[in-house]
């Protein structure tokens, strides 16, 4: 109790001492005194040439800020829609804007659609064209019909526009022109990874783009047309296609330093265009932390031009390797070539060495969207001398931040030309969406924008992972969703018994029974008296895939999926929406399955059996985000969805991957009662399909094709269950909250 | 004086005072007037201090001031003074502005300089400006003045500002003010140079940035559009209102308000306001549309009532009323209305064709704001409609914290554009989006895991078990021997914490094989258990005591697999719960078989190392000390730290065990009796004071194996020993 006193009271006077300097301080003495120190400075002279600035007393005129009177003057005789008119005339080419340039009508009548100009033959085209292609055409914008389309894109290759490459397009002026569908490159996208030649490596593609949106690596600020025009990372042609490899940090280690501060291995332009900061780089080069590496040697006649420090840079350029260097490096030196971007910056960003950007001018990638004041470090040329310096001033948590940043983006939008072309339409389409698009948030943060779809909801706390940013909770109650396949004949049927069980639920807002039954609805009497509502939904098109749609009457932000035939109690539902509390981005479920890499076949494999470990829960009794509905629904493309469809089989596989590719953490199992033997299934139809053994091959061809389309296994194991704190301990049962789960 | 009187109060009453309001006897009461006069009358003698000597002192320098206003050396433009250039529209940070100037600088603050007044005329002796300096302009200057960006050193200056006022270009002569411009002695083609405009353009066509030619000079423009705005190199600042400051409007909660939309702008095109009237016509109610009022009685201020049919309503109060309120173009992009509306916590929508949002190089405005095309104007209840609740009050809280603190002053646009080139100046200091856009209840509530990315640790590297000691040899060696046994364990550390007694020699160790470390700490405290040992290699930690020998191997490696899963929580055996009582009003510890876990002891867990650093060198108050001193908490600070830090629950595993009272070694002597409970519980307490909140998440789980008790034969588990000691 005293020490309570004296808390309070020190609290009371604390506070009004915090009002005593915020009142007499703040307004008084700190200006007052800075006032006089610099009326000193003035009297003692020399330190400043001019007055300072003088705090004057009396009353100003305000700069009147009511344009009112302009206004009204300015719309008699200005037409908004005129206006609107002319700006498109006026702004075209270099000026580009969406409001100028982009016919946003064609959007509104069917979405965000894409089209790909039919190839041609005898037309080469690059791998790494092929692959851009391909990403769109497998993409959910795609449509085979230009009539439809929002966006256009060409199917003659693009990418490279050095007139020295081996693969540069002739003639492309004329083959653009000939185009139906040109129209003055109006709502067309254009890729472009290099452009330009020695000497002058000028942004110019060599054909007029018109009005259409350039999609270019490389790209220079000046350029640049801003919320036109998407800066894309340079990447490598075997960069692969779809999926990607992980980012290399596997562990956040402590203290974030590594072997190197800072590196760099590449090549030197003696002279010409953006030569000079890698000529400087051997002033910062200590080859101790700092390692900067160049070498003259390359191009045919690279001794014609050699310098004096060359045969120096040379040799200690062969004694280190890059690989080695870029996995044990804090920060990795990105200076610009003779482009303003490289290879080296997506390398350094899937190493987790922290990017130092040295390329004045470089609209870096996907700037529109990224931060990248937290996934690297933008340094100046003109300040290379200061770059040490400011390496090493960066705090500790920042590099940790820094390079978990790295990897977050890596992984989001670059790790697969499927991303970086997902990415670049995504902005756009945010741009069609305008109000409703992404905010700077899902961007940035994990799982990235390609996993929110702002579609779904514009608010940021209906998503499953935002909640500790925004620092808020998710709605403390579930919605049951119940998967009915078989008519409703007696009244000891599982169904009612899960129903009633499930209503008693103390979290339970509503339950949605989804008829998937050939029979009509039964009548309203059948369905026990609950005291929570039930909806019945009759399922669209009475397919699988129904049980995952976003139906607007799930109003809460859980959803407990069922089957028909799963046998649950009350009991069990509580705790496991308890624990979904806590990981209100996974799945939590009861029974478990697994997968594992079959080697002898070269495929995954898929395994019931009771093992150590699951990647999987059964999403027949399951408690996930209602995002996911959403997600499933309007994320994945339609051949995953129509094979489940097909099969009547594997949603569930389908919606682990789902889930698990978003949050690249595993599902959660919890504790369940023991006495069914090898799932909580019962006997009714649902069991015979169990049964058959064709499910079970069913379901492993499910698992490779998923992996296939999401470019790699996306499942992670677990090797740990939730129970109740007290489960089975050597306790009073009474005292044990969730008692009914141990009862046998 | 006024401190010193304060200070003695409060040491002479806390001592006597009483304990809770509600409670109050007479006597306290006394206490409380006494201490509060006390208080009050310290506060009017502090008032008195400030003010009566320092007006005395500073009345030379008023005059001062008030000479440097109306007598600033008169400045005469020849005719034939240089014009600047126009203005660059390639300009950027890289190749206009001069960062030599701003140099390395360990703080990353760039400095700005003033010029001093002056006052331009022509050769016929007509200023440059209609209305000279502006109150706004003189506010905007003072508060820069008054900031830590300011230097009256011309030679350190990264950033100039003249003080020539261009926030509205109606009361500027163009060509004289280009003119003065570039007769700044520093104007070296603009470079580096920041003028400040709001109103831009002028008729018929309202340019939409500043018409006055500036050379390379940066702009914070009123009013960009998207040709106008050079990306990274100008800063888009609001339209100052000056109802900022003469009215004030308290924070309203978010909720639904009395009307849905609401048009408060006075001069709307003709042809917009047929849309709303025919949206109004539509929705009824829902819709506000205010015009000016047409037969106001003489004296009132036409700027501060609106009117709808004949009925008058007070501006902008009226706009509290409202879930949105509509921001349309002018003749200009840019429109002060927007700050009166954000002021009003209603949030705008703003339909300004190609306009460059305020700040919004930084400021989220999908958070705070609706930006509809100037053509869907039509369709702007629809589009309202479909936006969820939740959001509508979160925009509205947002909005309102835009206007607290990025609108409602000179000072606060002029410090936020200076804040604005400092981050782009020094990006590796730059503020990050959260500190840009949270509100300080977002702020104070939300939680950024340091440890962010989801990431499963490889089993690999193992872990580092530290066990702490003092001088039970024997019971240490047992320990040393079973955890020698776990599969990962890559190393062990013995945290030597007898400064009497010299460790063992190394050959009466256990032999085990992976390296053991002995440290030996320069104190007996229990910090040094979390002390970041550099000895420490792996990522994961286990620290445990030197009594715990009932953790069997199978359950050691378990919470190992289980702590790589949740790399950035405690996980750990005992669990342990902190429970509000009612009756005393404050937090209580609780060890008894309970359902929730909110606390695992760190007598045996495992956790990041980074956390070891945040103990060593973040933990908030005096926590650390308070542990040391009182020789126990030290597990229990732990939790909260790492609680506060990521916003989770620890990780309880494995089955309840008879634990050999794991919390009495740090009391040893000491039976588990109700002092120890007591003394539990006044750490909470004192820690939750100390975070200023109570960051322990309950959680109702703990952590089994997969087969645990599961019907399955024992040799097939990958840990059958669980909960058998």
């Amino acid at each position: 109790m005293q020490a309570k006193k004296r808390y309070l009271i020190s609290l009371l006077t604390g506070a009004s001492l915090v009002l005593l300097l915020y009142f007499g301080g703040v307004p008084g003495p700190a200006p007052a005194t800075s006032r006089h120190e610099r009326a000193r400075g003035g009297g003692g002279g020399g330190r400043r040439s001019g007055q300072p600035w003088p705090h004057a007393s009396e009353p100003f005129q305000p700069f009147s800020p009511g344009d009112e009177t302009d206004t009204e003057e300015y719309n008699a005789h200005v037409s908004p829609r005129q206006k609107r008119e002319v700006h498109a005339s006026v702004y075209r080419g270099k000026r580009c804007r969406m409001d100028s340039c982009f016919d946003f009508s064609l959007c509104r009548r069917n979405g965000f659609k894409v089209y790909v100009y039919p190839q041609q033959k005898g037309e080469k085209i690059s791998e790494s064209y092929q692959s851009i292609l391909a990403a769109i055409e497998g993409s959910r914008f795609y449509t085979s019909d230009p009539s439809q389309a929002c966006l256009f894109v060409l199917s003659l290759d693009t990418l490279d526009r050095d007139q020295l490459s081996p693969h540069y397009v002739h003639n492309l002026k004329s083959k653009v022109q000939s185009l139906p569908l040109w129209n003055d490159g109006r709502n067309h996208l254009v890729f472009n990874l290099y452009s330009g030649t020695w000497p002058d490596y000028t942004e110019d593609l060599g054909f007029d783009i018109g009005q259409a949106m350039l999609a270019k690596a490389s790209v220079s600020t000046e350029n640049f047309r801003p919320g036109f025009d998407v800066s894309i990372p340079l990447f490598p042609k075997e960069h692969p296609r779809s999926g990607g490899e992980r980012g290399h940090l596997r562990a956040n280690s402590i203290p974030p330093f590594r072997k190197y501060m800072l590196v760099f291995k590449g090549k030197r332009y003696l002279t010409g265009i953006g030569s000079d900061t890698r000529n400087a780089l051997y002033h910062v080069h200590n080859a101790e932390d700092v390692v900067l590496l160049t070498t003259c040697k390359h191009g045919k006649d690279w001794q014609k031009h050699k310098d004096a420090r060359c045969d120096k840079d040379n040799a200690e350029y062969d004694k280190y390797d890059y690989r080695e260097m870029l996995h044990n490096s804090t920060f990795c030196l990105v200076p610009r070539g003779r482009r303003l971007g490289s290879f080296r910056f997506l390398e350094a960003l899937q190493a987790a060495c922290v990017p130092v950007m040295l390329s004045n001018g470089w609209e870096l990638p996907f700037s529109e969207v990224i931060d990248w004041n937290t996934g690297a470090v933008i340094g100046d040329e003109r300040l290379l001398l200061q770059i040490p310096s400011t390496v090493r001033s960066i705090h500790q948590d920042k590099i940790l931040a820094l390079r978990q940043q790295t990897q977050f983006l890596w992984e989001a939008y670059f790790s697969s030309v499927e991303k970086i072309v997902l990415t670049t339409l995504e902005i756009i389409q945010d741009r069609v969406l305008q109000h409703t698009a992404r905010s700077s948030l899902m961007w940035n943060s994990h799982p990235g924008g390609l996993f929110t779809l702002p579609q779904y909801s514009s608010y940021l706390g209906d998503f499953p992972f935002y909640y500790a940013g925004l620092g808020i909770k998710p709605y403390p109650k579930f919605t049951a969703v119940i998967h009915a396949v078989t008519p409703l004949v007696s009244q000891s049927q599982p169904i009612l018994k899960l129903l009633v069980a499930v209503a008693k639920s103390q979290y339970c807002a509503q339950i949605i029974v989804l008829w998937n039954c050939d029979k009509p609805l039964p009548a309203k009497h059948r369905w026990p008296a609950t005291s929570v509502p039930v909806i019945v939904i009759e399922g669209e098109n009475k397919v699988m895939s129904s049980r995952f749609q976003p139906y607007e009457s799930i109003i809460t932000d859980a959803v407990l999926s069922l089957d028909e035939d799963t046998v649950l109690s009350t009991t069990e539902v509580d705790f496991a929406f308890t624990v979904w509390q806590s990981f209100p981005e996974r799945i939590v479920g009861y029974p478990a399955r697994s997968h594992f890499w079959d080697s002898n076949k070269e495929r995954w494999g898929y395994t019931s059996k009771w093992t150590n470990d699951y990647s999987m829960v059964l999403t027949g009794a399951a408690i996930y985000h209602r995002y996911y509905h959403y997600l499933y629904t309007h994320f994945l493309p339609s051949s995953l969805k129509n094979m489940v469809d097909q099969l009547a089989n594997c949603e569930d596989i389908l919606m682990n991957f789902l889930v698990s590719a978003v949050t690249k953490l595993p599902p959660i199992k919890v504790t369940q009662k023991k006495q069914y033997k090898e799932t909580m299934m019962g006997q009714s139809s649902r069991a015979s399909r169990w049964a058959d053994p064709d499910h079970f091959a069913q379901r492993q061809t499910c698992m490779n094709k998923f992996a296939s389309w999401f470019g790699g296994m996306p499942l992670v194991h677990s090797q740990m269950r939730l129970d109740p704190v007290l489960f089975k301990d050597q306790v009073s049962i009474l005292r044990k909250k969730y008692r009914e789960i141990e009862r046998l | 004086v006024g401190f010193g009187l304060i200070m003695c109060a409060s040491v002479k009453y806390s001592s006597r005072g009483p304990a809770l309001i509600p409670r109050m006897k007479t006597k306290h009461r006394i206490y409380y007037i006494t201490l509060f006069s006390v208080v009050l009358l310290g506060l009017i003698a502090t008032g008195m201090f400030q003010f009566w000597p320092h007006s005395i002192e500073s009345s030379p320098e008023w005059t001062l001031d008030r000479r440097s206003v109306h007598d600033a050396p008169l400045v005469k433009l020849p005719v034939s003074s240089p014009i600047p250039e126009r203005g660059d529209l390639s300009c950027r940070m890289h190749t206009c502005f001069d960062v030599y100037r701003c140099g390395y600088n360990p703080k990353n603050r760039i400095k700005v300089y003033i010029y001093p007044l002056q006052r331009f005329v022509d050769e016929v002796g007509v200023p440059i400006s209609s209305t000279g300096l502006s109150r706004e302009y003189n506010d905007l200057l003072s508060a820069i003045s008054d900031s830590d960006f300011y230097t009256d050193d011309v030679t350190r200056a990264c950033l100039f500002v003249p003080s020539i006022d261009v926030l509205n270009q109606n009361s500027l002569r163009i060509r004289e003010t280009a003119q003065a411009l570039a007769m700044l002695p520093r104007w070296d083609k603009g470079m580096n140079h920041l003028l400040f405009n709001m109103l831009p353009g002028g008729p018929p066509d309202y340019n939409t940035a500043l018409d006055v030619p500036r050379d390379r000079a940066l702009l914070a423009g009123g009013g960009f559009s998207t040709w106008t705005y050079r990306q990274g190199y100008d800063v888009s600042i609001p339209v100052y209102s000056p109802l900022s400051a003469e009215v004030d409007l308290p924070e309203k909660q978010p909720g639904p308000r009395r009307y849905f939309i609401l048009s408060s702008q006075t001069a709307i095109h003709r042809e917009y306001r047929t849309e709303l009237e025919r949206l109004k016509e539509e929705n009824g109610e829902a819709l506000l549309l205010l015009d000016k009022c047409s037969n106001l009685s003489q004296g009132m201020a036409s700027a501060r009532k609106r009117c709808y049919k004949g009925q008058v309503y007070d501006y902008p109060q009226i706009l509290q009323e409202s879930s949105f309120c509509v921001v349309l173009r002018g003749a200009r992009l840019g429109q002060a209305t927007l700050s009166d509306v954000l002021q009003a916590g209603c949030v705008p929508v703003i339909m300004a064709d190609s306009y460059i949002l305020p700040f919004s190089e930084v400021l989220d405005w999908k958070r705070a704001s609706v930006v509809i095309p100037e053509e869907k104007l039509p369709e702007m209840y629809t589009i309202l409609k479909s936006i969820p609740h939740r959001q509508v009050e979160e925009m509205q809280r947002q909005a309102r914290w835009f206007w607290e603190a990025y609108f409602r002053s000179m000072k606060a646009i002029g410090l936020t554009t200076l804040q604005i080139i400092n981050d782009r100046i020094y990006p590796y200091a730059a503020r990050t989006y959260e500190e840009w856009n949270n509100p300080p209840v977002v702020k104070w509530s939300s939680v950024s895991n340091p440890l962010f990315l989801p990431l499963i640790p490889p089993r690999s590297p193992g872990f580092t078990a530290v066990v702490l000691t003092y001088d039970r040899v024997e019971s240490l060696f047992r320990v040393i021997t079973e955890i020698s046994k776990v599969p990962s364990l890559a190393k062990l550390l013995v945290v030597w914490n007898n400064q009497n007694k010299s460790p063992p020699e190394e050959s009466l160790w256990p032999k085990i094989a992976v390296p053991l470390r002995v440290v030996r700490t320069k104190e007996n405290k229990l910090s040094n258990r979390f002390f970041p040992f550099d000895e420490i290699e792996t990522e994961a930690v286990l620290a445990i005591d030197d009594d715990i020998i009932m953790l069997t191997s199978d359950e050691l490696q378990f919470g190992y697999e289980v702590w790589r899963e949740f790399p950035d929580r405690l996980v750990g055996y005992p669990g342990r719960l902190h429970l509000w009582d009612h009756e005393m009003g404050k937090w209580k510890y609780e060890s008894e078989w309970t359902n929730e876990v909110s606390m695992v002891l760190t007598g045996a867990a495992f956790y990041h190392k980074y956390f070891n650093y945040l103990y060593t060198y973040k933990m908030p108050g005096d926590i650390k000390n308070w542990v040391d001193a009182h020789m126990n908490c030290e597990d229990i600070a732990m939790n909260f730290l790492v609680a506060n830090i990521t916003g989770k629950a620890p990780i309880k595993v494995t089955p309840r065990k008879k634990f050999k009272c794991p919390e009495c070694t740090a009391i040893d002597g000491l039976s588990l009796d109700q002092t120890h409970m007591v003394e539990r519980s006044e750490c909470i307490n004192k820690f939750a004071s100390v975070f200023g909140t109570m960051p322990l998440k309950v959680v109702e789980h703990r952590a089994d194996p997969v087969l645990y008790k599961d019907d399955f034969p024992e040799k097939l588990k990958s840990f059958p020993n669980i909960g058998s000691l």
